[in-house]
This record gives structure tokens, C-alpha cells and sequence, in this order.
């Protein structure tokens, strides 16, 4: 039921009638060359951008084992790191069963790419939709904007060089909402120094983080005792 | 020689009433200087002023040829003091209060030092004891310990006897008299007993409201020829009138409860003695009265409440 | 000065009293890191709440030394001003009570000297309180708790620091709370002028303090901007500000810096100037009044 009328308020955006063969089949291509990487092991530098968090760049360990176990590990400090960056990793994204909409083209920093809608069949799957926008000539998911039941939308931005080969990024940029932060000033007592503050706006809070891998080690086993 | 201490026209106005009037006085090298006078008068204001306790309100002070206000320092180095009843660090020993107030006073005292000290003021045995364990006396007696100990030129005591039992106050007597003599201190030394001011001091000043009534060597104050006499008559009403009418009139200072008081010159007593006979009074005593406490008595205003318990 | 600073501190550190605020304070400092020991997480759960749902909050993680040292400086707030108060409010009052006051004035020390040795003794003595808390509240924190990157939940920002950027903070936090400590001890030390027994100046510290923390802590159009950036007291936290740093502008706290640093420096200049103030008052009082106890 919830398909159904999924798919008739995505009627007016669609041009091509739903479960096309070309999204599939491209989908397929994209999905070919993720399933190269049976696991690695990445290092990078975690910049989060939260309005209510100031913390410093992170140095991280992002650990990946297919099917679709990721983990992001600070060992040198404390890192927070965002549930939906795991959920919404690629691997999840393409995991299981879904419908396959093509929903055209768009431009993205110049670019041209495919937009395509994934609905999984699954109706107790926290997926809801998910918008992926692919570079048709490099196979390679640019993009993707995922509505999930318990947190809201997500969207993640890939940008590839060393390891296009592998379909790795070398730079992710994840958005997503974030719930209004404030501690009473009693519990709190912090410092007054006398400047203004702006007050972040209620309900208004989106997160950024993003991610600049190093380096990758690809397909030289990972242990199942790091995602613990 | 140029006295010791030279006080001109000390005034000390305390917000509600004027402690010291316009007080001169001065004491000499090797003196003990009694400073005589009831509760009140002014004497423990004095000192502190001595003392830089107190700032007075006017006049001058000069310790040892220098101005006190200018040379404040210099003069404390020669000075020690008890103040009325001589509080200590409770919670130190006699040693360690003496070793403090030494370091204080600007001297390193050696461990000898101070246990002589101690020696000195019979302490010697509790040096090691907290002072909340001692009585009155040896707190007194630690309080003088403490006075002594960078060996000053002059020693003020403010009630030193205060609180002490009779052997006590003999044993303050004899260490006033051992400074003075054989350690060539000059002392001031204020007391209520005038008992045993009469035994120690050599000059004396008497102060009554903040203002000086006498000063001088004990021998001069009770001048022979003011003697206080003491006429005790049968008929004190007839003794009266004859007095009256006779030569003897200017010499009666008071009639206290029936006896008559005059003060006259002593060798003039067979005199009296006469002219009272051939007046018909009949005499049951006559007393020459010499002691200090009948002088300070007399000039003070103690005699006043004096009268205000006996009639 | 050294003789007579040597005197004044060996007859506080003689004195049993003195040792209750050290005593207090190992107690407080002991019972917070039991409970944070035994009940950290509900702690920490707290000051999360916001987070948790958007965020994984690696909990064992953040309830360390740090984090746990940071907490009791919060909490001691209030407590140690008085128990400055405790002995520097008697430094005066209390020789006047005990009647030794006028022995000290007679020796042959100026009164200047003499009062400025006793404030710093009270100084000294508020240095010493202030280690004993560090190696207390940080030092055993570190120990209990090891070591990690520190998190500091503030009013509308949560801020980390990471663990090798910590140790200078705390230096210097310590060091801008011996100003902001001996600020009260000047206080405690000027009433103690007026009075001839310890317990006066000793409540009426407390009370000042007491009352002035809440009109720095109250957000009252009518106070914010006249009375309250002169307050000493809302310059008393400004040590906290060592935890607080800049930001590039995209989020990301910068390490190695402090958010205000001008703003701190301007909060020590008053707490100096108060100090300034407090002694010297005192110092002049001191030298004009008549001791009669």
C-alpha cells in the first residue's frame, strides 16, 4: 500500500515508467564494480561541521567486511560519529531487494548524471527511498540521498581519484539532521566573556561530516573483532 | 643625661570621650617609673601610645632622643612589652612563642638563648608544653620572657601582676628589681597595687581622667610637710567647730565618717595635739597617714567611691 | 619579609584548623570520582541526551581523568572560596581575638609589612589548597580514570579537546584560579581589618560571594551590562575559558588555541585589580587604626 502510493507521488517526476531496464542494468554495472572490494581497511581525517560540536580533525580508521559491516574507529581518542554514516553506506544502499526508478538526469558540479530511486521491497527496512546519482561513464555513485524511518535524511557526496579503480572515494561528505542541543546554564556554568552569541536556530540543525581518506588497504582481510 | 622617654602634651579624643589630656612626663635612665591610677584614667592608653598602638590625637613623643613617630623601628628594637594580660599562641609552646617573637624582634636567637630566657622567668621545665596548658602566672611570666628576649634598653609593663597570686607578684617584684639593678633595664611599669609600687619604683606619675595630678621621685611625694593626718575625736561636731575657729582650719581636707583628715607638716603634730586639749576636744587618736595609697587616695578621684561604700 | 612570611606560615600550618579545608576538600573530590566511578554513564547519558540519537557516544571513552578532574573543579565552585575564606578571614581577626595582635605591632616590622606579609601567607595558603586539589581532582582522576580526548559540555556547544592539548589548559586554569582564589582571600583579608573576632569576616565572605555569584549567574536585563562585568565574581569562571577553543570558521575546533584569550586576560585584569584594591585598603586601614584588643 505504502508502494503504491509511494510510486504515484513519484508519478509526476518520473519520465520513464517504473523498474526500467537501463537503471537496472546500470545499477548492475555500478553494483560490479563495488562488489570488487570484499573488505578494506582505510585511513583518513574526520572534519565534522555540526553547529552545537566543536571538535577537532580526527584521524580514523574506517573498516569495511561485505557484506555490509562498516566501522569508523578513532583507537587515538574519542571520535562521534554519526549513525546514518554507517547506514547509509553504499554497500547498504544496493544491499537486498528493491524497485529500480529512473528518474532521468541532473547536473552535479558540472556534471552530468543518472538519477535513479531505489525503493527496497522490504517494508520493515529502515530505508524509506534512496536517490542515487551516478556518473554514467565511470560507474560511479557521486551521490546519494537516503530518507530512513528513524533518522530522517541523509545525503552523502563522493569524490574519487587514487582509488577509482575500486570504486573508492578518496573524499566522502555526509549531511545529515541533527536534534537541537542545550544544557541549562545551571548544570553547565560556563565561562561568560562577555561577546555575542548566536543562538542556533530551533529545529533548523543539519550536521556535516567529511571524510579524506589516505589510504586504503584493499582485500587483505579484516577481522570481524574490529566491527565489535 | 637625656631622658629615656619624653612625652609633651599627650591628648589622646577617642570618638566618645577623652581618654589622655594634655599629659607631659618623662623618664630617666636606670628609672623604674611607677604609673599610678585608678581604672580608666587613662594610664593602658598611654602606654599603647608609648607603644605606637594607638596614634594620639596630639603631642609628642621622644624614646631614646627620637621622635617616635619618624623613628618608629628603630625605637621598637629597644623596647619590650607586656600589654595587660600578656595573650600568646595558644596552640605553640613556650618555646616556639619565644622563639617567634625573637625572629620578630629582628634577632636569630640559639636554642641556649631562649632556654635561658626561660630560665630566667622559671619556665625553663615547660618549654615544650603548649601554652593552653599554662596558668595565669606562667603566661604572665612567658609574656615578660617574650619582652626581654632581644635584650631591650627599656621595659614597659602594663599591670604586670594582674591575675597573680601573692608568691607570683613577689616573684614580678624581684625580676623589676633584678632588671633594674642588676641588668641596668629602665623600666615603666603601671599597677593598681600600690603596695608593691612603693617597694619598686624610684619615680612615679599619677594620672587621674587623663591628666597628670603628680609626678616624682617617692620621696619627694610624700612631702612632710603634706602629711595626711588622721583625727579621730569623741565629739566629732564640737571637734569641728573648734577646728574652725582655730589656726588649723586651712589645713582640714575632709571629714570622712567622723574623722577628720588635714594635711599638714608632721613636726607640727605636738601642736595640734595642744591646741585641741585647751579646746576641750577630746582626742582618741591622731595618725600620721605616709603610705601612697592615702596619697593617691588624696589626689585622685578614688576617694569618691570610697565614700560611696562606707556612708 | 622572608623571616616573617616563614613566622605567618608556620603559625597557620601549626594550627589544626587549618587543615579542614584540605580534609573537605579530599573528601568532595573522593566522593564525586566514586560516584563517577560506579555511575559515570548516567552522567554522561545527561549531558548526551541531545547527541545520542544522531551519534555513536563511545561512553567508556569520555568518562576519563580528564573529563572527571573537569567535573570537580565544576562542582568545588562554590566550596573552596569559602574555605579561603576560613583562613584568610582569620589572619587579622582572629590575632585580635587571641589578643596577640598587639605583641605582633610592637616588634619593630612596619604595619605594611606586616599586613603584607600576612596576605601572602593567605596567598601561599590558597596555592597550596589549589595543588592539593590538582594532584587530587586531576592527577588521581588520571589515575583512576586513565586518559583520553576531553569533552566539555557547554550551555548551546559541546567542545573536544584533544588528550595531548589538556595537560597546558589545566596548568593554566589552575593558575588563573590561584588570582581568582586569592581575589577572595583579599576580600576575606580586608574585612578581617574591621573585626576583632574571626567568624565576622569569615560569613561575611561567604555571604558577598555567595550573593554575587548570583546576581553574575542571573539574566537580568537591568544587571547585565552595569553591574555585572564589575563584579569579581563574574570573572571567577574565567578559568574555564582555557577549555574553550577557536574554531575555524567551519567548525572544527583548532588545537592549541583558546576561543577568548583576550577576554580571559581582560577578567584577570580585574580580578587583579580588586585584589589591588582590597589590599590596599586594608593596608591602609591597618596602618591608621588604633588596636585596642
Amino acid at each position: 500500500m505504502k508502494k503504491i502510493l509511494f510510486l504515484f507521488l513519484l508519478l509526476p517526476f518520473l519520465q520513464v515508467p517504473a523498474q526500467t531496464p537501463d537503471a537496472a542494468a546500470l545499477l548492475q554495472k555500478v553494483r560490479a564494480r563495488l562488489d570488487q572490494v570484499n573488505d578494506y581497511q582505510a585511513t583518513g581525517i574526520m572534519k565534522t561541521n555540526v553547529s552545537f560540536l566543536k571538535v577537532p580533525e580526527a584521524t580514523v580508521a574506517v573498516y569495511f567486511k561485505r557484506p555490509d559491516k562498516l566501522k569508523i574507529r578513532n583507537d587515538k581518542g574519542i571520535s562521534l560519529v554519526p549513525k546514518g554514516a554507517v547506514t547509509v553506506s553504499l554497500n547498504n544502499l544496493l544491499k537486498g531487494a528493491y524497485t529500480t526508478l529512473d528518474a532521468g538526469t541532473d547536473m552535479l558540479a558540472g556534471h552530468k548524471v543518472k538519477v535513479i530511486k531505489l525503493l527496497p521491497q522490504d517494508d520493515n527496512a529502515d530505508l524509506v527511498l534512496s536517490t542515487l546519482y551516478i556518473d554514467e561513464t565511470r560507474l560511479l555513485i557521486v551521490k546519494a540521498r537516503t530518507t530512513t524511518r528513524e533518522n530522517g535524511t541523509y545525503e552523502v557526496e563522493m569524490t574519487y581519484g587514487k582509488y577509482i579503480a575500486y570504486a573508492l572515494p578518496d573524499k566522502v561528505v555526509f549531511t545529515f539532521n541533527t536534534k537541537d542541543y542545550k544544557l541549562p546554564k545551571g548544570i553547565t556554568f560556563d565561562y561568560d566573556d562577555g561577546s555575542k552569541k548566536t543562538q542556533p536556530v530551533a529545529g533548523a540543525s543539519k550536521g556535516k561530516v567529511e571524510l579524506d581518506y589516505s589510504s586504503y588497504i584493499i582485500n587483505k582481510g579484516v577481522p570481524d573483532s574490529v566491527f565489535q | 643625661m637625656s631622658p629615656v622617654i619624653q612625652v609633651t602634651h599627650l591628648t589622646k579624643h577617642f570618638r566618645d570621650h577623652q581618654a589622655v589630656n594634655d599629659l607631659s612626663f618623662t623618664v630617666q635612665p636606670a628609672d623604674v617609673y611607677g604609673f599610678l591610677g585608678q581604672n580608666g584614667a587613662g594610664k593602658s592608653t598611654t602606654i599603647r601610645m608609648l607603644l605606637t598602638l594607638i596614634t594620639p590625637t596630639a603631642g609628642e613623643i621622644e624614646v631614646f632622643g627620637m621622635n617616635l613617630r619618624t623613628h618608629r623601628q628603630e625605637i621598637l628594637r629597644k623596647v619590650g612589652a607586656v600589654i595587660e594580660r600578656p595573650d600568646l599562641y595558644k596552640y605553640l609552646t613556650a618555646y616556639e612563642n619565644l622563639s617567634l617573637f625573637a625572629r620578630m624582634s629582628g634577632i636569630k636567637p640559639a636554642k641556649s638563648l631562649l632556654m635561658q630566657q626561660l630560665e630566667l622567668v622559671g619556665l625553663a621545665e615547660r618549654a615544650h608544653s603548649p601554652v593552653n596548658t599554662f596558668s595565669q602566672g606562667m603566661k604572665q611570666r612567658l609574656g615578660i620572657a617574650t619582652a626581654l628576649i632581644h635584650d631591650p634598653d627599656l621595659v614597659i609593663l602594663d599591670e604586670p601582676t594582674n591575675g597573680l597570686d601573692p608568691q607570683g607578684i613577689a616573684d614580678i617584684r624581684n625580676l623589676i628589681l633584678h632588671l633594674s639593678s642588676h641588668r641596668k633595664k629602665t623600666l615603666l611599669v603601671s599597677s593598681h597595687l600600690l603596695s608593691e609600687m612603693e617597694l619598686i619604683a624610684t619615680r612615679m606619675l599619677i594620672i587621674d581622667k587623663g591628666r597628670k595630678v603628680a609626678e616624682g621621685a617617692v620621696s619627694t611625694l610624700f612631702d612632710p610637710a603634706g602629711t595626711i593626718v588622721e583625727l579621730d575625736t569623741v565629739d566629732p561636731d564640737f571637734t569641728g567647730a573648734v577646728l574652725a575657729r582655730s589656726e588649723w582650719q586651712p589645713f582640714l581636707q575632709e571629714r570622712q565618717a567622723g574623722k577628720f583628715l588635714l594635711k599638714m607638716d608632721r613636726n607640727r603634730i605636738p601642736d595640734l595635739t595642744r591646741d585641741l586639749v585647751q579646746g576641750g576636744v577630746q582626742v582618741l587618736a591622731l595618725r600620721p597617714r605616709h603610705s601612697l595609697e592615702d596619697y593617691f587616695l588624696s589626689l585622685t578621684t578614688a576617694n569618691q567611691h570610697v565614700d560611696a561604700f562606707t556612708n | 619579609m622572608w623571616t616573617l612570611l616563614q613566622i605567618e606560615l608556620f603559625k597557620i600550618f601549626r594550627r589544626p584548623r587549618t587543615y579542614i579545608p584540605f580534609a573537605a576538600i579530599a573528601a568532595m573530590v573522593l566522593i564525586i570520582q566514586l560516584g563517577l566511578k560506579f555511575d559515570g554513564k548516567s552522567y554522561l547519558e545527561l549531558m548526551m541526551s541531545s547527541l545520542s540519537d544522531s551519534f555513536y557516544i563511545p561512553y567508556g571513552m569520555i568518562m576519563n581523568g580528564y573529563l572527571v578532574a573537569f567535573v570537580i573543579l565544576n562542582t568545588l565552585l562554590i566550596q573552596v572560596p569559602l574555605l579561603v575564606a576560613l583562613v584568610a578571614g582569620d589572619v587579622v581577626a582572629g590575632e585580635a581575638n587571641m589578643g596577640t595582635l598587639r605583641l605582633l605591632v610592637i616588634r619593630p616590622v612596619s604595619r605594611t609589612k606586616l599586613m603584607l606579609v600576612k596576605y601572602g601567607a593567605s596567598v601561599i595558603y590558597t596555592v597550596l589548597l589549589l595543588v592539593w586539589m590538582a594532584v587530587l581532582a586531576l592527577f588521581l582522576s588520571m589515575l583512576l580514570f586513565g586518559t583520553n580526548d576531553m569533552l566539555i559540555a557547554r550551555n548551546t556547544v559541546m567542545e573536544e579537546i584533544r588528550r595531548n592539548d589538556v595537560l597546558w589548559r589545566y596548568i593554566a586554569a589552575f593558575g588563573y584560579a590561584t588570582v581568582a582564589l586569592s581575589t577572595v582571600a583579599a576580600l576575606a583579608f580586608l574585612l578581617s581589618v574591621f573585626a576583632e573576632n574571626s567568624i565576622g569576616p569569615i560569613v561575611s565572605t561567604i555571604s558577598i560571594v555567595i550573593v554575587l555569584t548570583i546576581l553574575s549567574e542571573m539574566r537580568i536585563p537591568l544587571y547585565d551590562n552595569t553591574i555585572k562585568p564589575w563584579l569579581f565574581t563574574s570573572h571567577m569562571l574565567a578559568w574555564k575559558g582555557f577549555f574553550y577553543s577557536q574554531s575555524d570558521g567551519k567548525g572544527a575546533a583548532l588545537p592549541g588555541t583558546v576561543e577568548n584569550l583576550p577576554a580571559i586576560l581582560r577578567s584577570l585584569g580585574v580580578l587583579l585589580a580588586y585584589i589591588a584594591a582590597f589590599v590596599t585598603t586594608a593596608i591602609w586601614t591597618f596602618s591608621k587604626k588604633d588596636i585596642l584588643s
